[in-house]
């Protein structure tokens, strides 16, 4: 049981996150590596906002989620803008330098010590004993809990709402959304947007959960390949690549080598990427469009 | 990269000979003179901290130069590069380690891992093109990182395995001018094989396939071939750039192999200039020396001993702005400023060269 429910957590916190890689390349083909630092950003901010609104934590949450969103819409504005009709390479490689300038910047203000979002909020995390003898702590179950809103807000929002019908016309095809009267670079930086904003939500909880230090990048990271194995243009497919590489690692960590589950993640993903490289849900021809 | 004609200097190829001149010009003779009596000179002169950093700069610039041939001039993207220099470095090291081999066994050993490498590096790109090659070799370099990290604890060496000074025909280099001569050779060589396959049937098929695969194929270019190969001869180039990083330092650890390296190869590249030799050059020495000189700005700040803390951190993001204006303000590099200063001074007093005429 408790195998289960370890797996569910893992799970949650890539689904998370992959929907945020999902978002952006699927509106703008943009595979954005720095993802995992902006996450990180994102919960360093809630370090920033705790120590300031040392009175209402809830207040500090919401504020360092909001700024979140800001942040991944000025990312595009004034870097994210300048690449449109670069190559592939120039843009990958711009938020990987962005990655690492963010890296930077985080331990020039914040310093690398591991800092604890939890205590300085004044919350606790008690451990919640599950049917079956399972534990899980508060913020993994609020993790899950997360995950469902994100994904269930995402798709009522993509299916019905307004701009979500717009950003599914952008990643479509551009030209002809921009000819319908689309915006398409506040489109792009609302995906941006979006896409911190979830990543950072992940990012706080996990802070919450279990400390906060530079390291939460690897998880980013680790969370591109569930992305890439439900297809990198699918929110469903994120979903079920992240089940299958928590599923792997979980598996892996239990049953074989602890050492091994920085690598599962990847050695999924090149399995994947030589049997079916548009993913389980991907769409086949962005293969070529890339 | 043909070369383009010294123009404006009069100079013209006369016969067939003239056309595989490496050095043309009598100037450009007289500068490569220079140029190697200053290399020569360098270490004689310079205090031995400067030795060092030049050192570094000619093992950057092998790397360098592999990356630029498989990145920058046949168009596969790679993000695997440090997985590579691990994979040279670990060959080296364990071939030490567990057989005692000799310096001029382990080196073609990693030439060889190197090798075999490329080509499993470079299988996915027969299916895979521009980001999800990325992807792929990115995912390689975990799994590399992971065999080597496994491998240092399995044997007990975790912090890292010694690796002795190699011995060369009973001649221990150790000295760091010595080495200083050794990897300024390597890096010869090196600059020697990249400009001579740019200039043959190999380089032209990979710059075909980097301008247009479909119609490079149609042209009757052995696409799975040239792709394999040029991830063959990258990867054996870089395996023996991380041998000999491994001999220089005398010591191989995991923990130096990170993504961050392979980000400041690539970085080189960019900043360089993509597709040309003299870029990946140019990228090799900015790139290894720009800590440095942050790190003396930094020195120089009032404040100084305040500062002295975050140099790493002030490191790290001035590495990734400068990356990021040189991606979206100067895409063409150090060779693109270096080409428009020389273009300024050769067409001086005129402003523009003639339409059609070659760079």
């Amino acid at each position: 049981m408790q195998f289960v429910v370890n797996i569910m957590v893992l799970a949650a916190i890539y689904a998370l996150i992959a929907c945020g890689y999902v978002l952006i390349y699927r509106v703008s083909r943009v595979l954005n590596l720095a993802h995992g630092e902006l996450m990180m950003l994102g919960a360093y901010l809630l370090v920033a906002t705790a120590s300031a609104f040392a009175a209402s934590p809830l207040m500090a949450v919401v504020f360092a989620a909001v700024m979140s969103l800001a942040v991944g819409g000025m990312v595009y504005l004034f870097l994210m803008r300048r690449m449109t009709g670069e190559t592939v390479l120039a843009a990958v490689l711009t938020t990987v330098a962005l990655g690492i300038l963010i890296r930077g910047l985080i331990v020039l203000f914040w310093s690398a010590q591991q800092q604890h979002p939890r205590a300085m909020l004044g919350w606790d995390n008690p451990v919640i004993v599950l049917p079956g003898d399972a534990r899980i702590s508060l913020y993994s179950a609020l993790l899950i809990v997360a995950t469902v809103i994100v994904y269930g807000g995402l798709f009522l929002f993509l299916r019905f709402g307004r701009w979500g019908i717009r950003m599914r016309a952008a990643g479509q095809n551009p030209l002809l959304a921009a000819q319908r009267g689309i915006n398409l670079h506040a489109v792009f930086a609302l995906a941006w947007g979006l896409s911190t904003f979830t990543g950072a939500i992940a990012g706080m909880l996990i802070a919450l959960d279990s400390g906060l230090d530079s390291t939460m990048t690897m998880i980013g990271l680790k969370a591109f390949p569930a992305a890439l194995v439900g297809g990198l243009d699918s929110l469903v497919g994120a979903l079920i690549g992240a089940l299958i590489i928590a599923g792997a690692e979980v598996g892996v960590i239990r049953f074989i080598d602890p050492l091994l589950a920085d690598v599962v993640p990847f050695i999924v993903l090149i399995v994947m990427l030589v049997i079916r490289p548009w993913g389980l849900f991907g769409t086949r021809e962005e293969l070529d469009r890339v | 990269m043909s070369k383009p004609l010294p123009s404006a200097s009069g100079h013209f190829r006369r016969s067939y000979a003239d056309e595989f001149r490496l050095i043309e010009t009598r100037f450009a003779k007289a500068m490569t003179l220079v140029f190697a009596v200053f290399l020569i000179g360098f270490p004689f002169v310079a205090s031995p901290f400067y030795v060092d950093l030049a050192t570094q700069v000619f093992l950057a610039s092998i790397g360098a130069l592999a990356l630029m041939l498989l990145t920058g001039i046949a168009g596969q993207i790679s993000l695997g590069h440090a997985g590579l220099l691990a994979a040279g470095a670990f060959t080296a090291g364990i071939l030490y380690k567990e057989t005692a081999a000799p310096f001029w066994i382990t080196i073609p050993a990693s030439a060889v891992t190197g090798a075999v490498l490329g080509i499993v590096f470079g299988l996915p790109s027969l299916r895979l093109r521009g980001l999800y090659l990325a992807v792929s070799t990115l995912a390689l370099h975990f799994v590399v990182v992971y065999l080597g990290g496994e491998y240092e604890t399995r044997r007990g060496y975790s912090t890292g395995i010694l690796v002795d000074p190699p011995v060369v025909f009973g001649f221990e280099i150790y000295s760091p001018r010595i080495w200083y001569f050794v990897l300024a050779a390597a890096a010869g060589i090196a600059l020697l094989v990249s400009i001579n396959l740019m200039r043959s049937r190999s380089g032209r098929a990979w710059r075909a396939i980097h301008s247009n695969e479909t119609v490079a194929e149609a042209l009757g270019i052995d696409m799975a071939r040239y792709k394999l190969l040029a991830f063959v001869i990258s990867s054996a180039m870089t395996s023996v750039a991380g041998a000999l990083f491994a001999y220089y330092r005398g010591f191989v650890s995991i923990e130096a192999f990170s993504l961050y390296l392979t980000i400041q190869y690539v970085a080189m590249i960019i900043i360089g200039g993509m597709g040309n030799l003299l870029g990946a050059l140019l990228g090799a020495v900015f790139v290894t020396l720009f800590p440095y000189l942050i790190e003396g700005l930094m020195s120089a700040l009032p404040g100084a001993d305040r500062l002295a803390g975050s140099v790493f951190a002030v490191n790290y993001a001035a590495f990734g702005f400068v990356m990021i204006l040189f991606l979206v303000f100067e895409p063409q590099g150090l060779v693109g400023i270096w080409r428009r200063v020389r273009n300024y001074f050769l067409l001086w007093p005129f402003k523009h060269k003639a339409l059609g005429g070659s760079s």
